[in-house]
């Protein structure tokens, strides 16, 4: 008879290492800016416009570095989708201009909830076309895809134009939300807090259904092994139609967060953006959640600090700030997608 | 000899063949067929994307790499000489050597660039560049004190190529032969001898196996050829060939700023270019380029009487806005990605096959 002893069938499976390291990266940032700034207070509100900023980038990276970890699919387009999540609300704050106007928070919420809710519902319904018409046809041949989804951006661009017109558009933050709070000697702008607020609840949404649903579960296997799960006998590709559409409304979400944050709009804001997306995400790592939020993070701290202590070089600092974790991690600080 | 001029790669369609002729005795002749400034400049502008488009043609067409940052190198050339122009005097050596620092800066920067990157997948590639495009554009703006910032920088060029230098008078064609004649020339024998030298660089054995890196990178590995070198050498001539173009640009334009030579809108002009004229083949650059820069030119005259015409119906005028031609052309390179990936010179070879 085998004497050997059989693991009893309670045992959970060994924990997948966690990997904390890049996650000291951010704080090591902030503090080691804290001398060269000097001032605390000045310090405090660079720190949390950078967070604003990142939680802003994370919402619109977020969808692009999903869809590309599902299906190879990167979308050169998803610029065009901030663009248009930026004009949507101002076609419906309009005739709410009242709303905007009043100084009750609750009226301003309510609407800017509603333009949010425009926003993403049409970028949602033009990334389910822009799936259909351009990106469909030209799955697995990643060169056709870099060029058609740059043409998609060209003629989305060229639209914006014909719709709302090509001039620079003032975009008013709501009354309720301008100014600052001050706590102490520390003065923390009202939209910045929302926009930590609403990147933070996307995130842990975002979280929740990828990792406690079996959407989520689908979409993570996905993203490690896509045959595997067709083998298992999922339709990916109409999971994936679903999380090009989330993902181009989370463009849409952030875009309009943006445009109210820079409190101007042109139609080539996408592309201003999508420069630091690009880089977020392939700090992160492509298809990584986690990664994508990380170096949102840090991108916008680089970006806030050099902002203020070397205006000139702000936006090669971010270029460093990717070569240099290029060179620590040549894959992104969570790889994923091992294609 | 036309056959060892072209290294061999004839044009092998009638119909091309005869496009490609009249373009050249077009553009060889313009300053004797044309009065006036702008159709001049509109020959020189086609000279100058010539060449650019065939570099970046070396790279997406041959090589198979997806680069946003050749507007990168064009704009090196161009501040290159335009800023040695500037700060050293208009002479011939400050031109000299303002192009020789910007060939060194942009091969240096290719290289680099190539090899942080060209390891991995199309896409990071792809994205890298255009991060680091982005940037130096901003950068270059931002430089004012170095560069002239938003404004660019007007310079004057060499004594010989200013309009006011008059060498000699034809009175039998009415015409005045100048410095801007002159320029004219210095750019379109610069355009033929790089693309000429383009054609030999596609047409060699190193070509070849750009060509096999393309369509197979894996197997043109197992072949025994170092991709990375390959991939990389041919990033340094087309970055160095993009730096010519500016230089040309610069020459001509005398005037380097951040909107002519930097921008994104550039590089898609370039990818529009290229993909509408025929990604693979250097004619479709020729093609792309001359297509492209007359539609530029000509076709917004043509849009606005169109809009003028409908201005009665509801957003058709605005469709057919003079603004929006970049429309219509962002809807003919999706087409042509979809039906014809061979571009316009691909369908006109694939007729005269079929025949």
């Amino acid at each position: 008879m085998a004497t050997t002893t059989l693991r009893p069938a309670t045992d959970d499976l060994p924990k997948t290492p966690r990997d904390l390291l890049p996650v000291l990266i951010a704080p090591v940032l902030a503090l080691a800016a804290l001398p060269l700034i000097g001032s605390p207070t000045t310090w405090v509100t660079l720190t949390v416009a950078a967070l604003a900023m990142g939680m802003m980038i994370f919402v619109i990276a977020s969808g692009l570095t999903l869809i590309f970890g599902l299906m190879a699919v990167l979308n050169f387009g998803h610029g065009a989708f901030i663009a248009i999540g930026a004009y949507m609300p101002m076609t419906v704050l309009a005739p709410l201009s009242g709303w905007v106007q009043s100084d009750a928070l609750s009226l301003n919420l309510a609407a800017l909830l509603l333009a949010v809710i425009a926003a993403m519902i049409g970028t949602g319904v033009l990334g389910w076309a822009f799936e259909r018409v351009i990106v469909r046809p030209v799955y697995g041949q990643h060169l056709k895809q870099i060029l058609i989804t740059m043409g998609g951006l060209i003629v989305a661009e060229q639209l914006i134009h014909v719709v709302w017109g090509g001039d620079q558009k003032p975009m008013p933050l709501p009354g309720g939300l301008r100014g600052a709070i001050t706590i102490g000697d520390f003065a923390l702008e009202k939209f910045r807090l929302l926009a930590v607020a609403v990147g933070l609840t996307v995130f842990i949404v975002m979280q929740l259904v990828l990792n406690r649903t079996k959407v989520g579960l689908l979409i993570r296997a996905g993203v490690e092994n896509r045959e595997m799960v067709e083998a298992l006998g999922y339709r990916i590709r109409q999971l994936f139609v679903g999380v090009f559409i989330a993902g181009s409304a989370l463009a849409g979400l952030g875009g309009t967060m943006w445009a109210l944050y820079r409190e101007t709009l042109t139609a080539a804001i996408g592309g201003d953006v999508m420069v630091l997306v690009f880089i977020v995400i392939i700090i992160g790592g492509l298809g990584s959640v986690g990664g994508c939020f990380l170096g949102a993070i840090l991108v916008a701290l680089m970006a806030n600090y050099t902002g203020f202590l070397a205006p000139k070089i702000a936006v090669a600092s971010n270029i460093l700030l990717m070569v240099a974790i290029l060179m620590w991690r040549p894959q992104g600080l969570y790889p994923v997608a091992r294609r | 000899m036309i056959q060892s001029a072209l290294s061999g790669d004839m044009p092998r369609s009638r119909i091309l063949s005869f496009l490609l002729l009249a373009i050249f005795l077009v553009l060889a002749f313009a300053p004797f067929l044309f009065s006036g400034s702008q159709p001049i400049n509109t020959a020189a502008k086609i000279c100058i994307f010539i060449v650019l488009v065939a570099s970046y043609d070396l790279l997406l067409g041959y090589t198979g790499i997806v680069s946003f940052a050749h507007t990168m190198f064009f704009g090196i050339g161009g501040y290159g000489v335009g800023l040695a122009l500037y700060g050293w005097g208009p002479t011939w050596t400050s031109a000299g050597l303002g192009l020789a620092i910007a060939l060194v800066v942009g091969a240096v920067l290719a290289f680099v660039i190539g090899l942080l990157s060209l390891r991995v997948r199309a896409i990071f590639y792809a994205m890298i560049t255009l991060a680091v495009a982005s940037a130096f554009a901003i950068l270059a703006s931002q430089l004012s004190e170095y560069t002239g910032g938003e404004d660019g920088r007007s310079f004057r060029v060499p004594q010989l190529l200013r309009p006011g230098t008059v060498l000699f008078d034809l009175p039998a064609l009415g015409l005045r032969i100048d410095g801007r004649i002159l320029s004219y020339y210095l750019v379109f024998f610069s355009a033929l001898l790089l693309l000429l030298a383009a054609l030999r660089i596609v047409n060699s054995p190193f070509g070849r196996v750009l060509q096999a890196i393309r369509e197979n990178d894996f197997r043109a590995e197992a072949l025994g050829y170092n991709v990375v070198y390959y991939r990389t050498v041919a990033n340094c001539l087309a970055a160095g060939m993009a730096v010519l173009a500016g230089a040309m640009s610069a020459i001509w334009v005398r005037y380097t700023g951040p909107d002519t030579t930097l921008s994104f809108a550039i590089m898609l002009d370039i990818l529009l270019m290229v993909v509408i004229g025929g990604m693979g083949t250097l004619y479709g650059a020729v093609i792309g380029a001359t297509l492209f820069i007359l539609a530029q030119n000509y076709l917004q005259k043509l849009m606005a009487v169109a809009s003028e015409a409908t201005s009665a119906l509801p957003l058709v005028p605005h469709l057919l806005h003079p603004d929006r031609w970049l429309l219509w052309l962002g809807v003919l390179f999706i087409l042509s990605v979809y039906f014809f990936p061979s571009g316009i010179v691909g369908k006109l070879r694939e007729m005269e096959r079929g025949r």
